[in-house]
């Protein structure tokens, strides 16, 4: 049913679409603003929805526009180093665990069962507590609760693929270990790579939210969307509804975003789960 | 392998992992920024005075002294001592565990009730408006952030229509709880005929329950509906259709029936999902269990609470899974053999 296919790549396009916004958006902060995000004007504190503040302000009057673009940012900037750091550690020790096998294999495991024993929220929120509340503690944090996805795809991977004929030939005609597994098989690694740290980023900036909206992760001045949404909790019993709605809204959507690219990107390099989902 | 030795491999399994857990949860507050002798002390306190807490609480030890005595501990029920309260943790844990478990199961509740027959029926009627609202669900709910889906509920159902109470906790200040039995305000309510209580429990635990259950709500529905799909194509349903079969035997008898054996293995992302959407969801509604318990003894740097949180959900999160495991082995007697 051609029909379907295509309905269903316009809704990956709207997403793609969104991710380049945010992106951009994220980018061009201080030129797209129309406000400085940290300026008070107390004669518009609390003020709703308007032409001048087209999302309201805040408790001091500071555009909540100007905040949220400039909000995004360290969003997208901490869910994507952490999912970065994430992929890079757990690619290498998921290769060298895989290829090596033996005792690498074991304490490579190991260490990820022991990260895996714990829900990746709680954690995350640990080590937040731990390290203390920072931008990079929070980064630090989230990727090493992201380390075992990547790690066991590899292992799974090179597990297979260190068995082919290609594999095989490679060492025949005298490569070193690591040329073996970097020139030769992780390029087969790349696709499913890709598809998990897609779906990785919105659970990222799900976990940045979260943690700063019950105050561990990213501090004031600083604006971070969860945190904006906190600041603007107690204002929800009395009305004040557009401190809570445009944060969140915009924590929904990027990650909506990143969850239907991912979920295009697997069904197109797995035909086989094409249609079940 | 047979069932009885499974079970015994996956039990040895999780002595190691269990040792982990409180390896981390031991280093976790080994490394926590700031004094916890300076903070009982208080500010007052004199470094003589400091150096003796010190030397009473045992920190002047070598590491694996103070790992061993947490050890030890842990296994005489010693949860350490919460120096903002200034009780033992567990102590403070009774208290709270209902809070948590009354919210938990009122929240399962509101998933699987809406969750399961929202995927069969998408499954059902592939293509239909139901379906598309009903992925809809799914994509949204694992998306949409839970702190916020409360906010916004409070705002339509508290502010708006005035039809919810405000979020301050498990039941309304007028009204005594409920002789303690279970903990669990509803069921307590219930069994000592105490009806304002047990309405008044409700009623406080309508929108939190709601937030929490959405978010479950999501992956459940995605896997039945998923699962379903493929059932309604395999083979046996299409022989029980040939057969003549009754629709609504084939659908809610035959192949739900088996569409619900991989939500087991469901479970423990589940209980992830709950875990933490439990302290952010008792955060937005000032309900008094565990996470609002954790998160208010991060703000405090209150170490005790905070290592015996971490270590609860991680031992809670091991033997969910583990039951997963043992029950997936039950139910197909496949896994067994890996």
């Amino acid at each position: 049913m051609p029909w379907r296919r295509l309905a269903r790549n316009r809704l990956s396009f709207a997403a793609l679409g969104a991710i380049l916004v945010v992106t951009v958006a994220a980018l061009l902060a201080p030129w797209l603003a129309p406000y400085d995000p940290d300026e008070p004007d107390a004669a518009v504190a609390l003020a709703s929805v308007s032409v001048r503040h087209p999302l309201g302000t805040d408790l001091y009057g500071r555009d909540q526009l100007s905040r949220l673009i400039h909000a995004g940012r360290v969003d997208l900037l901490v869910a994507l180093s952490a999912t970065a750091i994430a992929l890079t550690l757990g690619a290498t020790l998921g290769a060298a665990a895989g290829y090596r096998g033996g005792w690498v294999d074991h304490l490579v495991m190991r260490g990820v069962d022991a990260v895996m024993a714990f829900p990746a929220f709680i954690l995350a929120l640990a080590i937040t507590a731990a390290l203390g509340n920072s931008t990079a503690n929070v980064v630090a944090a989230i990727a090493l609760t992201h380390v075992p996805i990547y790690t066991r795809l590899i292992r799974g991977e090179m597990l297979k693929a260190r068995e082919t004929e290609y594999a095989e030939a490679a060492r025949t005609v005298g490569n070193r270990p690591h040329q073996i597994v970097l020139y030769h098989l992780f390029p087969n690694c790349v696709p499913p790579l890709i598809v998990q740290a897609t779906l990785a980023m919105g659970f990222a900036i799900l976990t940045v939210a979260a943690l700063s909206f019950i105050g561990l992760g990213i501090q004031p001045p600083q604006s971070e969307w969860g945190q904006m949404t906190a600041e603007g909790a107690g204002y929800v019993v009395s009305g004040e509804w557009w401190l809570v709605l445009f944060p969140g809204f915009a924590i929904m959507l990027t990650v909506l975003a990143f969850n239907l690219v991912g979920d295009t990107l697997r069904d197109l390099l797995d035909p086989r789960m094409r249609g079940v989902r | 392998m047979g069932f009885g030795r499974y079970v015994l491999h996956r039990l040895l399994l999780v002595v190691p992992t269990l040792f982990g857990v409180t390896l981390i949860s031991f280093t976790l507050v080994y490394v926590l920024p700031g004094n916890p002798a300076l903070v009982k002390a208080g500010s007052l306190a004199t470094p003589e005075h400091v150096a003796a807490i010190e030397r009473q609480m045992g920190l002047d030890r070598p590491v694996h002294v103070q790992y061993w005595r947490y050890l030890t501990g842990l296994l005489r029920a010693d949860l350490g001592e919460s120096s903002s309260t200034g009780r033992p943790v567990l102590e403070d844990f009774r208290q709270r565990v209902p809070a948590t478990l009354e919210l938990t199961l009122a929240s399962l509740l509101v998933a699987a009730a809406i969750g399961i027959p929202l995927g069969v029926l998408s499954a059902v009627h592939r293509d239909t408006a139901l379906d598309h609202a009903s992925r809809l669900v799914g994509v949204g709910g694992v998306a949409m952030p839970s702190f916020w889906t409360g906010l916004l509920l409070l705002y339509v159902f508290f502010y708006l229509l005035g039809v919810a109470p405000p979020p301050l906790g498990r039941i309304a200040a007028d009204v005594v709880p409920p002789t303690r039995l279970t903990g669990l305000y509803v069921i307590d309510g219930a069994l000592t005929g105490h009806g304002t209580a047990l309405l008044s429990a409700l009623h406080h635990l309508m929108l939190p329950a709601l937030t929490l259950g959405f978010a479950v709500m999501a992956p459940l529905t995605r896997m039945v509906r998923a699962t379903m799909l493929e059932i309604l194509e395999s083979d046996y349903v299409k022989a029980a259709w040939a057969a003549g079969l009754p629709r609504r035997r084939v659908i809610y008898g035959d192949a739900l029936r088996n569409a619900l054996i991989p939500v087991i293995t469901l479970l423990g992302v589940i209980f992830g999902f709950l875990m933490a959407g439990n302290v952010v969801v008792e955060m937005v509604f000032a309900w008094p269990g565990l996470g609002h318990y954790a998160v208010t003894s991060l703000v405090t740097k209150d170490a005790g609470p905070i290592q015996s949180f971490v270590l609860f959900v991680a031992v809670m999160y091991v033997l969910v899974n583990l039951s997963v495991d043992l029950l997936y082995g039950l139910a197909d007697p496949r896994i067994r053999l890996r």
